[in-house]
Protein backbone atom coordinates (compact mmCIF):
# COMPACT_ATOMS: atom_id res chain seq x y z
CA UNK A 1 0.00 0.00 0.00
CA UNK A 2 1.75 3.43 -0.85
CA UNK A 3 -0.81 5.20 1.55
CA UNK A 4 1.34 8.28 2.84
CA UNK A 5 2.48 7.77 6.65
CA UNK A 6 2.75 11.21 8.67
CA UNK A 7 4.99 11.39 11.41
CA UNK A 8 3.53 11.00 14.68
CA UNK A 9 4.87 14.88 15.39
CA UNK A 10 2.92 16.09 12.75
CA UNK A 11 -0.50 14.81 14.38
CA UNK A 12 0.74 16.40 17.68
CA UNK A 13 1.49 19.32 16.17
CA UNK A 14 -1.78 19.90 14.32
CA UNK A 15 -3.90 19.00 17.29
CA UNK A 16 -1.68 21.49 18.88
CA UNK A 17 -2.97 24.59 16.38
CA UNK A 18 -6.38 23.29 16.73
CA UNK A 19 -6.26 23.37 20.62
CA UNK A 20 -4.76 27.25 20.26
CA UNK A 21 -7.35 28.18 17.64
CA UNK A 22 -10.26 26.93 19.95
CA UNK A 23 -8.71 28.92 22.83
CA UNK A 24 -8.43 32.27 20.54
CA UNK A 25 -12.04 31.97 19.52
CA UNK A 26 -13.37 31.13 22.98
CA UNK A 27 -11.52 34.36 23.97
CA UNK A 28 -12.49 36.29 21.69
CA UNK A 29 -16.74 35.32 21.99
CA UNK A 30 -16.53 37.51 25.05
CA UNK A 31 -15.14 40.86 23.06
CA UNK A 32 -17.87 42.59 21.71
CA UNK A 33 -16.26 43.81 17.67
CA UNK A 34 -19.82 44.34 16.37
CA UNK A 35 -20.58 43.27 13.57
CA UNK A 36 -16.72 41.56 12.88
CA UNK A 37 -17.48 38.67 15.61
CA UNK A 38 -19.40 36.64 13.27
CA UNK A 39 -16.87 36.84 9.94
CA UNK A 40 -13.91 36.26 13.10
CA UNK A 41 -15.42 33.08 14.44
CA UNK A 42 -16.82 31.46 10.72
CA UNK A 43 -12.52 32.54 9.92
CA UNK A 44 -10.98 30.20 12.69
CA UNK A 45 -13.79 27.78 12.04
CA UNK A 46 -12.57 27.24 8.38
CA UNK A 47 -9.24 27.47 9.27
CA UNK A 48 -9.50 24.76 12.19
CA UNK A 49 -11.57 23.03 9.59
CA UNK A 50 -8.71 23.50 6.32
CA UNK A 51 -5.91 22.06 9.18
CA UNK A 52 -8.28 18.50 9.78
CA UNK A 53 -9.04 18.09 5.94
CA UNK A 54 -5.43 18.79 4.78
CA UNK A 55 -3.55 16.70 7.97
CA UNK A 56 -6.04 14.41 9.59
CA UNK A 57 -8.19 13.50 6.62
CA UNK A 58 -4.64 13.25 4.27
CA UNK A 59 -6.10 15.37 1.23
CA UNK A 60 -2.51 17.00 1.15
CA UNK A 61 -0.97 13.49 0.17
CA UNK A 62 -4.20 12.44 -1.44
CA UNK A 63 -4.87 12.17 -5.60
CA UNK A 64 -5.96 15.15 -7.62
CA UNK A 65 -9.49 13.62 -8.17
CA UNK A 66 -10.04 13.39 -4.22
CA UNK A 67 -8.74 16.94 -4.11
CA UNK A 68 -11.34 17.57 -6.33
CA UNK A 69 -14.48 15.97 -5.16
CA UNK A 70 -13.46 17.12 -1.83
CA UNK A 71 -13.36 20.91 -3.56
CA UNK A 72 -16.81 20.25 -5.08
CA UNK A 73 -18.44 20.25 -1.73
CA UNK A 74 -17.41 23.70 -0.30
CA UNK A 75 -17.97 25.02 -3.70
CA UNK A 76 -21.32 24.07 -3.72
CA UNK A 77 -21.88 24.94 -0.25
CA UNK A 78 -20.80 28.45 -1.26
CA UNK A 79 -23.47 28.47 -4.35
CA UNK A 80 -26.06 27.77 -1.54
CA UNK A 81 -25.31 30.31 0.69
CA UNK A 82 -24.53 32.69 -2.00
CA UNK A 83 -27.20 33.23 -3.83
CA UNK A 84 -29.32 32.77 -0.85
CA UNK A 85 -27.49 35.59 1.02
CA UNK A 86 -27.06 37.42 -2.15
CA UNK A 87 -31.42 37.79 -2.04
CA UNK A 88 -32.09 38.14 1.36
CA UNK A 89 -29.19 40.87 2.58
CA UNK A 90 -29.66 42.72 -0.30
CA UNK A 91 -33.49 43.57 -0.15
CA UNK A 92 -33.31 46.85 1.83
CA UNK A 93 -30.36 48.51 -0.79
CA UNK A 94 -33.23 49.74 -3.10
CA UNK A 95 -36.87 50.12 -2.47
CA UNK A 96 -38.84 51.06 -5.23
CA UNK A 97 -41.66 53.72 -4.99
CA UNK A 98 -44.21 51.87 -3.25
CA UNK A 99 -42.11 49.18 -2.30
CA UNK A 100 -41.53 48.31 1.46
CA UNK A 101 -37.99 46.81 2.64
CA UNK A 102 -38.84 42.84 3.47
CA UNK A 103 -37.91 41.36 7.17
CA UNK A 104 -34.61 40.30 6.14
CA UNK A 105 -33.19 43.69 5.56
CA UNK A 106 -32.43 44.41 9.56
CA UNK A 107 -28.90 42.54 10.04
CA UNK A 108 -27.96 44.51 13.03
CA UNK A 109 -29.00 44.67 16.65
CA UNK A 110 -31.45 47.23 17.46
CA UNK A 111 -34.83 48.00 18.46
CA UNK A 112 -36.98 48.20 15.58
CA UNK A 113 -37.85 51.21 13.78
CA UNK A 114 -41.56 52.18 13.79
CA UNK A 115 -43.69 51.96 10.84
CA UNK A 116 -45.26 55.74 10.30
CA UNK A 117 -49.00 55.93 9.80
CA UNK A 118 -50.18 56.35 6.80
CA UNK A 119 -52.44 59.79 6.90
CA UNK A 120 -55.05 61.05 4.88
CA UNK A 121 -56.55 57.88 4.06
CA UNK A 122 -59.89 57.77 5.45
CA UNK A 123 -60.61 61.42 3.79
CA UNK A 124 -59.90 60.95 0.23
CA UNK A 125 -62.09 57.32 0.36
CA UNK A 126 -65.38 58.55 1.24
CA UNK A 127 -65.89 61.30 -1.05
CA UNK A 128 -66.07 58.82 -4.72
CA UNK A 129 -68.38 56.45 -2.51
CA UNK A 130 -71.11 59.46 -1.33
CA UNK A 131 -71.28 61.07 -4.64
CA UNK A 132 -73.81 58.22 -6.13
CA UNK A 133 -76.32 58.33 -3.79
CA UNK A 134 -77.27 61.93 -4.80
CA UNK B 1 -21.05 -17.19 -12.93
CA UNK B 2 -18.66 -19.38 -15.51
CA UNK B 3 -16.16 -16.69 -15.32
CA UNK B 4 -15.73 -16.49 -11.50
CA UNK B 5 -15.29 -20.57 -11.04
CA UNK B 6 -13.20 -20.63 -13.88
CA UNK B 7 -11.11 -18.06 -11.97
CA UNK B 8 -11.82 -19.72 -8.39
CA UNK B 9 -10.47 -22.96 -10.09
CA UNK B 10 -7.39 -21.63 -11.48
CA UNK B 11 -4.92 -21.81 -9.02
CA UNK B 12 -2.59 -18.53 -10.24
CA UNK B 13 -6.09 -16.20 -9.63
CA UNK B 14 -5.60 -16.24 -6.05
CA UNK B 15 -1.87 -15.22 -5.79
CA UNK B 16 -2.90 -11.81 -4.43
CA UNK B 17 -4.24 -10.51 -1.43
CA UNK B 18 -7.08 -12.19 0.21
CA UNK B 19 -8.99 -8.60 0.35
CA UNK B 20 -8.09 -7.29 -3.35
CA UNK B 21 -11.58 -7.75 -4.82
CA UNK B 22 -11.51 -9.02 -8.40
CA UNK B 23 -12.54 -6.18 -10.23
CA UNK B 24 -9.23 -4.31 -9.38
CA UNK B 25 -5.78 -4.33 -10.67
CA UNK B 26 -4.39 -3.92 -7.62
CA UNK B 27 -4.78 -2.58 -4.03
CA UNK B 28 -3.62 0.87 -4.84
CA UNK B 29 -6.48 1.12 -7.17
CA UNK B 30 -8.82 -0.60 -4.90
CA UNK B 31 -8.02 2.04 -2.33
CA UNK B 32 -8.40 4.72 -4.05
CA UNK B 33 -11.58 3.81 -5.47
CA UNK B 34 -12.67 3.48 -2.21
CA UNK B 35 -11.44 6.80 -0.65
CA UNK B 36 -13.25 8.69 -3.73
CA UNK B 37 -16.90 6.85 -3.01
CA UNK B 38 -15.99 7.84 0.84
CA UNK B 39 -15.36 11.46 -0.40
CA UNK B 40 -18.22 11.22 -2.70
CA UNK B 41 -20.56 10.20 0.42
CA UNK B 42 -19.03 12.80 2.60
CA UNK B 43 -19.95 15.92 0.30
CA UNK B 44 -23.90 14.14 -0.35
CA UNK B 45 -22.71 14.99 4.34
CA UNK B 46 -21.97 18.57 3.87
CA UNK B 47 -24.55 19.57 1.94
CA UNK B 48 -27.23 17.35 4.50
CA UNK B 49 -26.05 19.95 6.70
CA UNK B 50 -25.41 22.84 4.82
CA UNK B 51 -29.21 22.69 4.28
CA UNK B 52 -29.76 23.18 8.14
CA UNK B 53 -26.96 25.68 8.21
CA UNK B 54 -28.63 27.78 5.67
CA UNK B 55 -31.69 27.74 7.89
CA UNK B 56 -29.72 29.08 10.64
CA UNK B 57 -28.31 31.89 8.57
CA UNK B 58 -31.26 32.72 7.56
CA UNK B 59 -33.39 32.98 10.96
CA UNK B 60 -30.33 34.80 12.21
CA UNK B 61 -30.37 37.62 9.68
CA UNK B 62 -34.38 38.03 10.60
CA UNK B 63 -33.93 37.18 14.44
CA UNK B 64 -30.49 38.83 15.51
CA UNK B 65 -32.08 39.59 18.93
CA UNK B 66 -33.36 36.31 19.25
CA UNK B 67 -29.94 34.89 18.67
CA UNK B 68 -28.22 36.78 20.94
CA UNK B 69 -30.49 36.04 23.74
CA UNK B 70 -30.87 32.07 22.74
CA UNK B 71 -27.06 31.89 22.76
CA UNK B 72 -26.77 32.49 25.69
CA UNK B 73 -28.55 29.79 27.17
CA UNK B 74 -26.26 27.66 26.19
CA UNK B 75 -23.21 26.53 28.51
CA UNK B 76 -20.38 28.06 27.15
CA UNK B 77 -18.16 25.83 29.77
CA UNK B 78 -20.03 22.19 28.88
CA UNK B 79 -19.58 23.04 24.71
CA UNK B 80 -15.95 24.43 24.84
CA UNK B 81 -15.03 20.93 27.03
CA UNK B 82 -17.12 18.77 24.58
CA UNK B 83 -14.99 20.61 21.11
CA UNK B 84 -11.48 19.36 23.28
CA UNK B 85 -13.31 16.41 23.63
CA UNK B 86 -13.43 15.90 19.99
CA UNK B 87 -10.67 17.20 18.88
CA UNK B 88 -9.13 15.04 20.75
CA UNK B 89 -10.86 12.38 19.60
CA UNK B 90 -9.78 13.47 16.18
CA UNK B 91 -6.05 13.01 16.89
CA UNK B 92 -6.70 9.43 18.50
CA UNK B 93 -8.65 8.61 15.55
CA UNK B 94 -5.60 9.76 13.15
CA UNK B 95 -2.98 7.85 15.27
CA UNK B 96 -5.30 4.60 14.83
CA UNK B 97 -5.31 4.86 10.92
CA UNK B 98 -1.29 5.61 11.55
CA UNK B 99 -0.83 2.77 13.56
CA UNK B 100 -3.11 0.30 11.14
CA UNK B 101 -0.74 2.10 8.10
CA UNK B 102 2.75 0.85 9.97
CA UNK B 103 0.98 -2.34 11.07
CA UNK B 104 0.98 -1.97 14.99
CA UNK B 105 -2.04 -3.81 15.41
CA UNK B 106 -1.99 -3.83 19.49
CA UNK B 107 -1.51 0.08 19.04
CA UNK B 108 -4.43 0.61 16.46
CA UNK B 109 -7.44 -1.50 19.16
CA UNK B 110 -5.75 0.86 22.13
CA UNK B 111 -6.07 4.62 19.84
CA UNK B 112 -9.55 3.36 18.16
CA UNK B 113 -10.42 2.35 22.19
CA UNK B 114 -9.77 5.60 23.25
CA UNK B 115 -11.19 7.44 20.32
CA UNK B 116 -14.36 5.70 21.16
CA UNK B 117 -14.04 6.20 24.63
CA UNK B 118 -13.60 10.43 23.51
CA UNK B 119 -16.94 10.19 21.47
CA UNK B 120 -19.01 8.32 24.51
CA UNK B 121 -17.86 11.35 26.43
CA UNK B 122 -18.72 14.14 23.98
CA UNK B 123 -22.61 11.94 23.71
CA UNK B 124 -22.60 12.16 27.75
CA UNK B 125 -21.62 16.12 28.27
CA UNK B 126 -24.41 16.57 25.64
CA UNK B 127 -27.43 14.51 27.16
CA UNK B 128 -26.59 16.52 30.26
CA UNK B 129 -26.63 19.72 28.02
CA UNK B 130 -30.15 18.44 26.32
CA UNK B 131 -31.55 17.17 30.33
CA UNK B 132 -30.85 20.62 31.33
CA UNK B 133 -32.64 22.32 28.61
CA UNK B 134 -35.60 19.26 29.25
CA UNK B 135 -35.69 20.49 33.42
CA UNK B 136 -35.76 24.58 32.24
CA UNK B 137 -38.53 23.75 29.79
CA UNK B 138 -36.60 25.05 26.33
CA UNK B 139 -37.27 22.01 24.16
CA UNK B 140 -39.53 23.82 21.34
CA UNK B 141 -42.94 22.87 21.90
CA UNK B 142 -46.05 23.10 23.34
CA UNK B 143 -44.48 23.02 26.74
CA UNK B 144 -41.70 25.50 26.20
CA UNK B 145 -41.35 28.46 28.43
CA UNK B 146 -38.92 31.68 27.99
CA UNK B 147 -38.67 34.74 29.97
CA UNK B 148 -39.00 37.61 27.90
CA UNK B 149 -40.04 39.54 24.48
CA UNK B 150 -38.09 37.35 21.69
CA UNK B 151 -39.27 33.74 23.01
CA UNK B 152 -41.26 33.06 20.30
CA UNK B 153 -38.31 33.92 17.99
CA UNK B 154 -35.56 32.12 20.91
CA UNK B 155 -37.52 28.76 20.31
CA UNK B 156 -36.78 28.67 16.34
CA UNK B 157 -33.01 29.59 17.30
CA UNK B 158 -33.22 26.28 19.82
CA UNK B 159 -35.02 24.37 17.23
CA UNK B 160 -32.28 24.83 15.23
CA UNK B 161 -29.45 23.97 17.85
CA UNK B 162 -31.41 21.01 18.56
CA UNK B 163 -31.84 20.01 15.09
CA UNK B 164 -28.21 20.58 14.49
CA UNK B 165 -26.47 18.94 17.36
CA UNK B 166 -29.15 16.38 17.04
CA UNK B 167 -28.30 15.75 13.98
CA UNK B 168 -24.76 15.79 14.42
CA UNK B 169 -24.80 13.65 17.89
CA UNK B 170 -26.91 11.09 15.50
CA UNK B 171 -23.52 10.96 13.58
CA UNK B 172 -21.29 10.47 16.41
CA UNK B 173 -23.82 7.47 17.52
CA UNK B 174 -23.88 5.68 14.23
CA UNK B 175 -19.65 6.32 14.12
CA UNK B 176 -19.76 4.87 17.55
CA UNK B 177 -20.95 2.04 16.11
CA UNK B 178 -18.79 2.09 13.20
CA UNK B 179 -15.59 1.98 15.37
CA UNK B 180 -17.09 -0.62 17.55
CA UNK B 181 -16.57 -2.95 14.29
CA UNK B 182 -13.59 -1.58 13.09
CA UNK B 183 -11.99 -2.00 16.67
CA UNK B 184 -13.72 -5.43 17.09
CA UNK B 185 -11.72 -6.15 13.28
CA UNK B 186 -8.42 -4.51 14.27
CA UNK B 187 -8.30 -7.20 17.26
CA UNK B 188 -9.48 -10.15 14.94
CA UNK B 189 -5.94 -8.64 12.80
CA UNK B 190 -7.57 -7.89 9.76
CA UNK B 191 -5.75 -5.15 9.10
CA UNK B 192 -2.17 -4.87 7.73
CA UNK B 193 0.25 -2.46 6.08
CA UNK B 194 -1.15 -3.75 3.21
CA UNK B 195 -4.93 -3.17 3.41
CA UNK B 196 -5.95 -0.62 6.33
CA UNK B 197 -9.13 0.82 4.45
CA UNK B 198 -11.82 0.15 6.75
CA UNK B 199 -10.01 1.95 8.96
CA UNK B 200 -8.67 5.17 6.55
CA UNK B 201 -12.62 5.21 5.54
CA UNK B 202 -14.09 5.06 9.24
CA UNK B 203 -11.44 7.65 10.30
CA UNK B 204 -12.21 9.94 7.30
CA UNK B 205 -16.09 9.56 8.75
CA UNK B 206 -15.08 10.29 12.12
CA UNK B 207 -12.75 13.74 10.57
CA UNK B 208 -15.67 15.00 8.93
CA UNK B 209 -18.10 14.88 12.05
CA UNK B 210 -15.46 16.53 14.47
CA UNK B 211 -15.36 19.06 11.28
CA UNK B 212 -19.38 19.94 11.71
CA UNK B 213 -18.63 20.50 15.75
CA UNK B 214 -16.08 22.90 14.55
CA UNK B 215 -18.25 25.22 12.95
CA UNK B 216 -21.46 24.50 15.18
CA UNK B 217 -19.53 25.07 18.29
CA UNK B 218 -18.70 28.88 17.47
CA UNK B 219 -22.25 29.59 15.39
CA UNK B 220 -24.38 28.03 18.42
CA UNK B 221 -22.39 29.05 21.67
CA UNK B 222 -20.41 31.75 20.87
CA UNK B 223 -21.04 34.30 17.69
CA UNK B 224 -23.63 36.29 19.24
CA UNK B 225 -22.66 35.95 22.94
CA UNK B 226 -20.53 39.36 22.66
CA UNK B 227 -23.68 41.54 21.73
CA UNK B 228 -25.01 41.56 25.15
CA UNK B 229 -21.98 42.97 26.34
CA UNK B 230 -21.61 47.39 25.56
Amino acid sequence: MSGHVSPKTTYYAIFGALMVLTAITVTIAFINLGPLNFPVALGIAILKATLVILFFMHVKYSSQLTKLICGTAFFFLFVLFGLTLSDYLSRGWFVAPGGTAAAGTRVTIGPPAPIAEPAGQTETDTEPQTAPER
Amino acid sequence: MPEIAAAHADPGAHAHHPALQHHFQTLEQQQEASTLGMWIFLVTEVMFFGGLLMAYLLYRVWYPLAWSEGSLELDIRLGGFNTVVLIGSSLTMALAVRSAQTGAQKATVRWLLLTMALGLTFLVVKFFEYREKYLLHHIPGPNFQFEGPEAAHVQIFLSLYFGLTGLHALHMVVGFCILAVITWMAHRRRFSPEWYTPVELSGLYWHFVDIVWIFLFPLLYLVDRAHHLS
